[in-house]
């Protein structure tokens, strides 16, 4: 197990390393300068700026130096703990990352907490008694629920929930402080396509479960049913999922982009876009630095849980 | 995939492509490019019923995405109102003006939503199977050249891989349309920046568990060609799994689209198209008494979706039934 951290650790790195510095190639065009040029100071007074004074505007900026050199820097500040200012908002990253991180943890973690119960029963339930009508009906609802771009979804929510019903909000701006009826229609949105997605995969390794030996079996040996299903079944059945579970982590991350600047809410998905569209460099380098974590964390956690409930594996 | 399919494809793809892609060059006379398309939609869809008949999900996934070609194909044959022409704001659904009736009402510019909704097939259809295709071609060619080759290059190709995989996905959108533009041929290349590491690695797979077969071991020994050898050999036998992803991935990609084209980073209006329309409400018409002009476009996507989504399902059903 430390052996395969201690890899991972290291591939970590290596993609952080070679990530961050793509970015700041990236941006070091001058396409992406005038973007940034144009977003702080106006397309007009950009139009109108003589060369002498974009030369110095970059040169107030920093922006004009080598873009290895601005690396080096950068990496010896974020070594340091130092993520830099934003450009755009004149902040601290870091307080603007913790922020942004904050908000959409709550919103995952509402997520998790009402997808783990709701989707494994149903994974459950439809794969236990595979071509059920029971089964059908989860199965298909669960394809309908997937196959529905979370844009439309959002979309739907919106118009039937808040512009017919009026029960909730249409934006999740939370400009008058926290409250979670603003709350609703994203996580609403974002359930609807988790939960079908676990349920398949519950559903899948359920039913596999459910045609193997050992299970006939247990039911042929006189086994209570139900105590077929909890004692030999879900041990078995639950394995994948679970695993599933915490790669979600790094699913949802990418995920939120679209709900949250449709639902206007300020978290991480939001951080990403406006600084991307912006081209706030700094804020850029640590939402992926962020997100690069999150995904090898996840693919870890997942690992790890698969080694802890399935004893015939083993990491070396 | 025989040649009567693979024919009837080419007969209704090239077309679409070339009408989409440049219709300014055209002129009036591009539409009759799309009239043999109309028959060879109804007869995939013929061909494609009669060979799936035994799975209902397939079968609904072929309806959905037929439907949604036939109406890309035959739009400018349809009797509609242009869907670029602003003729009176805010109608609702059913209402007649100037003698033309408005099926599913006008948008806030005086837009058909029916004719804007139906036309809007064609820019996703066009860009997102182009896009697929391309992102296969890129991911299945490095998938075979890490599994087949191995050693050196397999390390290469997978870490390229692994850089782009660790980009958030939307960054990574950003990142393409910005540094080259929006428009549909860069599209292209940012779907194919974000799906083609995840085919590579799927093909990938694939390659590593053929090369241990005897018919590839026998191909080495009769001393053929790497290059025969991976697509002669390799490529038809590793076909089933990839056409089953293949529907997937036009789902994701449709989705890629619309979202992208939604947040105003992908194809550029006036042209119709769902994301936009779903843009354009929901920036102007945020009212109940105006919710079809959200409610259209996004059902739309969402059956074209369920089509393509409902297909694979249905292939993966049946090829585990055999």
């Amino acid at each position: 197990m430390a052996n395969l951290i201690a890899r991972r650790a290291a591939q970590m790195l290596l993609i952080m390393l070679t990530v961050s510095l793509l970015l700041f190639a990236i941006f070091d065009s001058d396409q992406f300068r005038r973007k940034v040029a144009v977003a702080e100071l106006g397309g007009f007074g950009v139009a109108t700026l003589s060369d002498a004074d974009y030369q110095d505007w970059l040169q107030k900026k920093g922006l004009n130096r080598p873009f290895l050199a601005r690396y080096g820097e950068w990496l010896g500040a974020v070594v340091h703990g130092d993520l830099g200012r934003s450009l755009e908002k004149d902040i601290p990253v870091s307080t603007l990352l913790k922020e942004s991180l904050a908000n959409t943890a709550v919103l995952a973690l509402f997520v998790f907490l009402i997808m783990i119960p709701v989707a494994l029963t149903l994974g459950v339930l439809a794969g236990m008694n595979e071509g059920s009508t029971l089964d059908r009906i989860i199965s298909f609802t669960a394809v309908m629920t997937t196959s529905i771009p979370q844009i439309a979804t959002a979309v739907l929510l919106t118009v039937a929930l808040s512009l017919g019903l009026g029960w909730v909000p249409t934006k999740s701006a939370m400009t008058d402080g926290w409250s979670f009826r603003e709350l609703v229609l994203p996580l609403l949105t974002l359930l609807l396509y988790e939960v079908g997605y676990l349920t398949r995969m519950t559903r899948a390794a359920m039913s596999d479960v459910m045609g193997s030996d050992y299970i006939r079996t247990a039911i042929l040996k006189g086994l209570p049913y139900w105590r077929v299903i909890v004692r030999h079944a879900l041990r078995n059945a639950l394995i994948v999922p679970v695993t599933l579970i915490f790669l979600e982590l790094n699913g949802l991350l990418s995920q939120v982009v679209v709900i949250e600047v449709f639902f206007q809410y300020g978290g991480f998905g939001r951080m990403l876009f406006d600084a991307a569209n912006f081209g706030d460099l700094q804020v850029l380098e640590a939402a992926t630095l962020v997100a690069v974590c999150v995904a090898v964390l996840s693919q870890l956690l997942s690992d790890a849980a698969y080694a802890a409930l399935n004893p015939r594996v083993r990491f070396t | 995939m025989n040649v009567r399919v693979a024919g009837l494809l080419a007969l209704i793809w090239v077309p679409l492509v070339v009408y989409v892609m440049f219709r300014p060059f055209l002129g009036a006379l591009g539409s009759y490019l799309l009239l043999p398309a109309i028959p060879a939609v109804i007869l995939l869809y013929v061909t494609a019923v009669h060979r799936w008949r035994e799975s209902w999900m397939a079968l609904l996934g072929v309806t959905l995405v037929c439907f949604w070609l036939l109406m890309a194909v035959s739009a400018p044959f349809l009797p509609l109102p242009d869907p670029n022409k602003p003729i009176a704001p805010y109608l609702a659904p059913g209402s007649i003006r100037n003698g033309v009736e408005f099926l599913l009402g006008s948008d806030m510019r005086g837009r058909d939503v029916l004719a804007r909704d139906l036309w809007g097939c064609q820019r996703v259809l066009v860009w997102g199977v182009t896009a697929t295709a391309v992102a296969y071609a890129v991911g299945g060619g490095f998938g075979l050249i890490g599994g087949y080759l191995g050693g050196w290059w397999d390390e290469i190709v997978s870490f390229g891989g692994n850089v782009l995989l660790s980009f958030p996905v939307m960054v990574l959108f950003i990142l393409v349309l910005n540094l080259f533009g929006q428009s549909g041929f860069n599209i292209i290349i940012a779907v194919t920046c974000s799906s083609a590491p995840v085919i590579m690695r799927i093909v990938r797979g694939l390659a590593l568990d053929a090369k241990s077969r005897d018919y590839i071991l026998a191909a080495q020994t009769r001393g053929e060609h790497p290059l025969w050898i991976i697509l002669v050999e390799m490529l038809p036998n590793v076909r089933a799994p990839i056409i089953v992803d293949a529907c997937l991935r036009l789902g994701y990609t449709t989705v890629a689209i619309t979202t992208l084209t939604f947040l105003g980073l992908g194809l550029q209006p006036p042209d119709p198209d769902w994301g936009l329309m779903i843009k354009e409400a929901a920036t102007a018409a945020m009212l109940w008494k105006y919710s079809y002009m959200l409610i259209v476009p996004a059902l739309s996507v969402s059956s074209l979706i369920l089509g393509f989504n409902l297909i694979a399902d249905g292939l993966r059903e049946m090829s585990l039934r055999d």
